[in-house]
C-alpha cells in the first residue's frame, strides 16, 4: 500500500468534539495526516503537537531588509550620488529619512511574510486541492488518517478508534 | 471552550448555526444581481463616466481648468484627497487595532470596512495624480527612479514624498490584509459551487482562494500572519495620517504650521471613517438581510467610537483656537480670526456644527440605538469632515501675507466633476465587491458562533 493515497476520514460536528477526538486518536497511537476546519480552532496546534510557526521570524527578517534597503537608498542618493542642500540641513540627515524607512520596513515585512506563507502552505491560484470531505469549509471538522502510515492497525480497527473518539461519521477516501 | 459573560449582548442573533453562516453570506454571491443592485450600479457608473469626462478635459487642458489661482494653489483636490484617505482609516482600525485588542465585534464588519479602505485610498490617490497634470511623468517625480537628469533623485526631505511612500504602502498592505481574510471564504463559495454543480464558479473561486483547504497547520500559520499583519498595520495607519498632516504641518503657512496636527488628523480620520462605515453598512445589512450579523449592538459600539473621536476632534479645534491667541503670533492669530469671522465663516461653522455638536447627540441612548438617526448623523459627520479639510486648506491660503494677493476660491465644474467621479468610482467598486465577494468574514464569524451567538429558543435555559 502506497503512502498518501488511501485514507480514513473522520467527520466531527464541532470544535470541542474535534479537539477531544484528536487527543483520543493520538493517545491510541494513530498518526493524523491533518485536520481540516472551516475556521481556526484554538488549541488544535497543541492537540496535534504542531511546532510553533516560524513566520514571525521571517517577517522580522524581511522587515530588517526593508529598513536597511531604505536607509542605504536614501543615504546613497542624497548623501553621495547627488548631494543637495535642502533647508540648510546635512546632505544625509537621518530624521527626514525615518518616514520612508518606516514605510519600506512595513511594506517588505508584510509582503515578504505573506509570500512566505503562501509558499510554505502551498497555496497558488492554479492548484485544485485534494478534498477529503467537501463539508470541511462549511461546518464540519475533518480528520484525515493515512492507512499506509498507520500500517500497524487494520482499517476496521482505525475506523473504530475514530468513531470512538467522537466522530459523527467515518468515510473511506481513496486518491489515484 | 471560551467563557463569556452572560450579560454581554450576543454578537450574532437569530440562533444561527455554523452552516447558516455559510448560507446567509454566500447566498448573495450565488444569486443573480437584484434590480436594486443594477439601479445603484447604473447611477454610480453614470457618475464615474461623467467624472472621467471631466478628468479627460483636465488632462488635455491642464489644471487651469480647476478654480485654483495664484494664492489658493490647493483647494478641492487636496481637500478630497485628505477626506478620502481619512475615510479609509476606519477599515484598518477595525481590522487591525480591534484585532490586537481582541474585540470580537469587529468580525462581522471588518470585511466591508477593509474594502471601503481600499476603495477610499484609490479615490484619494487619484487627486494628487490629477494635480500632477502630466501624470504619465509622475513616476519620475514621485519615485526614486533612474532618470535622464543625472540621475537627479527625489527629495527625501519632503513630506509630499513621504506621502507617496505612506499611501502606497498603506494601500498595498491593506489590500494584502483584506485578501488574506478573503482566501478561506472564497474556498467556502468554491465548495458550495461544487455541490451545486456550477463548474465555472467553482474554478473561478478556487483560483481566488489559492486552492485553500483549511488544514490545521495552514490555519495556525494563517493566524500568525493575521496577527503580524495587524501589528504592522497599526503603526502604519497612524503613520499615514500623521504624514498626511505633515504635508501641512511642516510648512510655514499660518494655520498649517501646528504640532497638534498629527494626532488631530488621525482622530479625525477615524471619526470620518467610522461615519462612512456606518453609512455603508446600514444600507448593506438591509439590502443583503444581514441584520442578524450586523446588529444594533454593533451599531451602538461604532457610535461610541464616533463620540470618542468626535470629542477628540472638538478638543483639537478649541486647542487650535486657544494656541493661536496664546502664542501671540499675529499671523497665526489672524488666520484663526479669519476662519471664525472671515468670508469662509460659513464653512467653519458648518464644520463646528457637524463635527463637534452633532456626534454629542450619541450620548443619548435612543439616538445611538436608532438606525435612522445613526444614518443621518453619519452623513452629517462626513459632510463636516469634508468642511474641516476645506477650512484648513482654503482659509489658511486665501489670505496671503500681502493683502494685494488676498482672494477667494471658486470651484469650477471640473473641481466638482472630479469629486463626483471618485464617488462613482468608490460606489462602483463597493457594489461589485458586495455582489461578488462575501461581505462578512465567514471564517471569523463561525469561530464565535459557539461563544457569542444568541442560542436558538429551544436550547435557551
Amino acid at each position: 500500500m502506497d503512502a498518501d493515497k488511501n485514507f480514513l476520514v473522520g467527520v466531527f460536528d464541532d470544535e470541542d468534539a474535534v479537539l477531544k477526538g484528536i487527543r483520543e486518536v493520538r493517545e491510541k497511537g494513530l498518526k493524523i495526516q491533518d485536520v481540516y476546519s472551516p475556521f481556526p480552532v484554538h488549541g488544535i496546534d497543541d492537540a496535534l503537537g504542531l511546532k510553533k510557526s516560524r513566520l514571525p521570524m521571517a517577517a522580522f527578517m524581511f522587515g530588517m531588509t526593508g529598513t536597511s534597503l531604505a536607509l542605504i537608498m536614501q543615504i546613497w542618493m542624497l548623501g553621495y550620488d547627488w548631494p543637495m542642500i535642502i533647508g540648510g540641513k546635512n546632505f544625509a540627515s537621518l530624521p527626514p529619512f525615518i518616514p520612508v524607512t518606516f514605510e519600506l520596513t512595513v511594506l517588505l515585512a508584510a509582503l515578504g511574510m505573506v509570500a512566505t506563507f503562501l509558499i510554505a502552505s502551498d497555496l497558488k491560484p492554479y492548484k485544485w486541492p485534494r478534498q477529503f470531505d467537501i463539508r470541511s469549509t462549511d461546518d464540519k471538522h475533518v480528520m484525515a488518517i493515512d492507512l499506509a502510515v498507520n500500517k500497524g492497525k487494520s482499517k476496521d480497527e482505525i475506523a473504530r478508534i475514530i468513531k470512538g473518539a467522537g466522530a459523527s461519521e467515518v468515510n473511506e477516501k481513496n486518491f489515484e | 471552550m471560551q467563557v463569556s459573560s452572560a450579560v454581554r449582548d450576543p454578537l450574532v442573533t437569530g440562533g444561527k448555526t455554523v452552516k447558516d453562516v455559510s448560507h446567509d453570506i454566500s447566498r448573495q454571491v450565488e444569486g443573480k444581481p437584484t434590480q436594486l443592485w443594477w439601479m445603484a450600479m447604473a447611477i454610480s457608473l453614470a457618475l464615474l463616466g461623467w467624472g472621467l469626462y471631466c478628468v479627460c478635459i483636465l488632462l488635455w487642458h491642464g489644471i487651469g481648468m480647476w478654480g485654483l489661482n495664484k494664492t489658493v494653489g490647493w483647494a478641492w483636490d487636496i481637500t478630497n484627497f485628505v477626506w478620502w484617505v481619512g475615510i479609509g482609516h476606519a477599515g484598518t482600525l477595525i481590522s487591525a487595532i480591534l484585532l490586537l485588542f481582541r474585540q470580537k465585534w469587529r468580525m462581522s464588519i471588518n470585511r466591508a470596512a477593509e474594502a471601503m479602505t481600499i476603495f477610499a485610498v484609490i479615490c484619494a490617490a487619484s487627486f494628487p495624480l490629477m494635480h500632477m497634470g502630466r501624470l504619465w511623468l509622475g513616476f519620475y517625480w514621485a519615485l526614486p527612479l533612474p532618470n535622464a537628469f543625472g540621475s537627479l533623485w527625489v527629495n527625501f526631505n519632503s513630506p509630499l514624498l513621504w506621502d507617496v511612500f505612506a499611501i502606497s504602502t498603506y494601500f498595498t498592505v491593506s489590500l494584502v490584509f483584506w485578501y488574506m481574510g478573503l482566501i478561506p471564504d472564497f474556498a467556502v463559495i468554491r465548495d458550495r459551487a461544487v455541490v451545486q454543480g456550477n463548474k465555472v464558479r467553482a474554478q473561478v473561486y478556487n483560483a481566488l482562494s489559492f486552492g485553500w483547504q483549511g488544514g490545521a497547520k495552514t490555519w495556525m500559520r494563517y493566524e500568525s500572519v493575521a496577527l503580524i499583519l495587524a501589528g504592522l498595520s497599526t503603526p502604519l495607519v497612524l503613520s499615514v495620517h500623521t504624514i498626511v498632516s505633515m504635508d501641512f504641518a511642516t510648512s510655514v503657512i499660518p494655520g498649517w504650521h501646528t504640532t497638534i496636527f498629527p494626532p488631530y488628523f488621525v482622530a479625525g480620520a477615524i471619526f470620518s471613517g467610522f461615519a462612512m462605515v456606518l453609512t455603508l453598512l446600514l444600507v448593506t445589512r438591509v439590502v443583503f438581510k444581514l441584520e442578524d450579523y450586523i446588529t444594533i449592538y454593533h451599531i451602538e459600539l461604532m457610535n461610541i467610537i464616533i463620540i470618542v473621536t468626535g470629542s477628540i476632534v472638538g478638543i483639537a479645534y478649541i486647542t487650535e483656537l486657544f494656541i493661536s491667541w496664546y502664542s501671540g503670533v499675529e499671523y497665526e492669530g489672524y488666520a484663526f480670526y479669519n476662519r471664525v469671522q472671515g468670508p469662509y465663516a460659513w464653512a467653519y461653522w458648518s464644520m463646528m456644527t457637524c463635527n463637534v455638536i452633532s456626534p454629542q447627540l450619541f450620548w443619548i441612548k435612543k439616538i445611538r440605538m436608532s438606525i435612522v438617526s445613526t444614518f443621518v448623523l453619519s452623513i452629517i459627520v462626513n459632510i463636516g469632515m469634508w468642511f474641516e479639510r476645506f477650512v484648513i486648506i482654503v482659509t489658511s491660503l486665501h489670505r496671503d501675507y500681502v493683502p494685494s494677493s488676498w482672494t477667494q476660491f471658486h470651484p469650477t465644474m471640473y473641481d466638482i466633476g472630479e469629486y463626483l467621479m471618485t464617488f462613482g468610482l468608490f460606489f462602483t467598486a463597493f457594489f461589485l465587491f458586495a455582489k461578488f465577494f462575501p461581505v462578512i468574514n465567514m471564517a471569523e464569524v463561525k469561530s464565535i458562533i459557539r461563544s457569542d451567538s444568541e442560542k436558538p429558543s429551544h436550547e435557551a435555559h
